[in-house]
């Protein structure tokens, strides 16, 4: 079919693109906006890697259809620092050294930031029930999740 | 994946009368869908977007009981309170769906029109009694859930009908859903079973008990409901029951496990079901 108009709101800035409606969410931020901090993993939905956040909520960007993201306010990790400033997920990341690879880690920074934004006050466990959906095959997820309870405090601490 | 054309109805009519077409689907949260289209198990030549629609998401009061929105997403129904607390069952059921990210997607319309056997949320909807409404190009119906599937991926919805949201009466006493399965998350149930019990001083006065992923249809296990009614819950009463249980499915053996291991589960944890269902209803 031929491609729609469609304006993407991505990190707060606005993209006049012509889509085809086949392309994901995914496929638009790496290959149309050149944005590639967002991973492909699985493309099934069953790894995490490609997780942004749309309207507040974390979703699996390959499941997505591009052309439904149109007026929605969608974040990738492109976007969490503010002003050169990391957020402290991503700076939690560096400090725990929670990643080896670092192919999940855009996802599980995002996933974590919208967990952390929705309510930073839970136990390491229910963090780690929470990040079931994204997979790590290199670290073992113990430092992964000692970085997510540090940004946890951090948040905390400054809310 | 394969091009097609896409729509974006805003009105219910319209986007029934786009998906009367040959080879039309419906894009709810499309999680399964995109997927689908991915693998082209799903090949469409036309997809019509349900979210331009308003009205189809929310959790609403409706008489004693309350109105789902077909379009809610499920990761909405596992947080709602008035689900948490009235509708125990389908929360926990919603709750079961893959990941958050993939939960921020699906809706509960989804969910149940794929017509997957296994479903998550379906044993709850069955044991919690939902009537399903169905909008249509002859108007408006209405079916119980347990007269919804017809089999594996089909359901008695005729061309261009969506299901626009499910109600559920005034809470059950207690309910509960169970799901059998390997990993913490992101599995699919080998078993899911859901129990809701009305009580009065004791006595159950009323039970419904869902299985999925147990026949080729999700269904409802009437007789070991019956044996229930009536009575306050013992040992030999729970055996009884978990037997009836497991006599009303009609498991397969597949990739998961055997026939013989889920009709023993579904003995099992029909019996736990029911019991944190009457535990629920005496607090
Ligand atoms: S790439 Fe989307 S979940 Fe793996
Ligand atoms: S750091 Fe390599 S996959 Fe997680």
């Amino acid at each position: 079919m031929a491609k729609l108009p469609v304006t993407l709101t991505v990190n707060g800035d606005e993209y006049d693109l012509l889509i085809e409606p086949r392309k994901t969410l995914l496929a638009v931020l790496r290959d149309t906006l050149g944005l590639t901090g967002t991973k492909e993993g699985c493309s099934t939905g069953d790894c995490g890697a490609c997780t942004v956040i749309v309207d507040g909520r974390a979703v699996t960007s390959c499941m997505v259809l591009g052309v439904t993201a149109a007026g929605k306010a969608i974040t990738t990790v492109e976007g969490l620092a503010v002003d050169g400033e990391l957020h402290p997920v991503q700076q939690a990341f560096i400090d725990t050294g929670g990643y080896q690879c670092g192919f999940c880690t855009p996802g599980f920074i995002v996933a974590s930031k919208a967990l952390l934004d929705e309510n930073p006050n839970r136990t390491e466990e229910e963090f780690r029930h929470a990040l079931g959906g994204n997979i790590c095959r290199c670290t073992g997820y113990t430092k992964i999740l000692e970085a997510v309870m540090q940004a946890a405090e951090e948040v905390q601490a400054t809310a | 994946m394969k091009s097609f054309e896409f729509f974006e109805p805003t009105t219910l009519a319209e986007a029934s009368r786009l998906f009367a077409a040959e080879h039309a689907q419906l894009l709810a949260g499309g999680t399964d869908l995109v997927i689908g289209m991915k693998a082209r198990t799903e090949t469409p030549q036309s997809v019509i977007s349900l979210q331009k629609i308003a009205g189809l998401a929310g959790i609403t009061r409706y008489g004693g009981g309350v109105s789902i929105g077909a379009m809610t997403k499920v990761r909405d129904i596992e947080v709602s309170d008035e689900i948490r607390n009235g509708y125990t069952a389908l929360a926990e059921g919603a709750a079961e769906i893959g990941s958050i990210q993939i939960r921020n997607l699906a809706t509960l319309g989804g969910n149940i029109a794929h017509a997957s056997p296994a479903a998550d949320t379906v044993a709850a909807l069955l044991a919690l009694d939902a009537q399903v409404d169905i909008a249509g190009a002859n108007g408006e119906r209405s079916v119980p859930i347990d007269a919804l599937f017809t089999g594996p991926g089909q359901t008695v919805l005729t061309p261009g009908e969506i299901i626009t949201r499910f109600r559920l009466p005034s809470p059950a006493s207690g309910s509960h859903y169970i799901k059998h399965k390997i990993r913490e998350v992101m599995d699919l149930a080998f078993i899911g079973v859901a129990a809701a019990v009305d009580m009065a001083d004791g006595t159950i006065t009323g039970a419904r008990i869902g299985l999925a992923a147990v026949a080729p249809t999700p269904i409802r296990a009437m007789e070991a409901e019956g044996l229930l009614a009536g009575k306050s819950l013992t040992d030999a009463l729970l055996a009884e029951v978990g037997e009836a249980a497991a006599a009303a499915c009609s498991p397969i053996s597949d990739l998961r496990c055997s026939a013989e291991h889920r009709r023993e589960m579904v003995d099992v944890l029909t019996r736990r079901t029911v019991q944190e269902a009457v535990a629920r209803a005496q607090v």
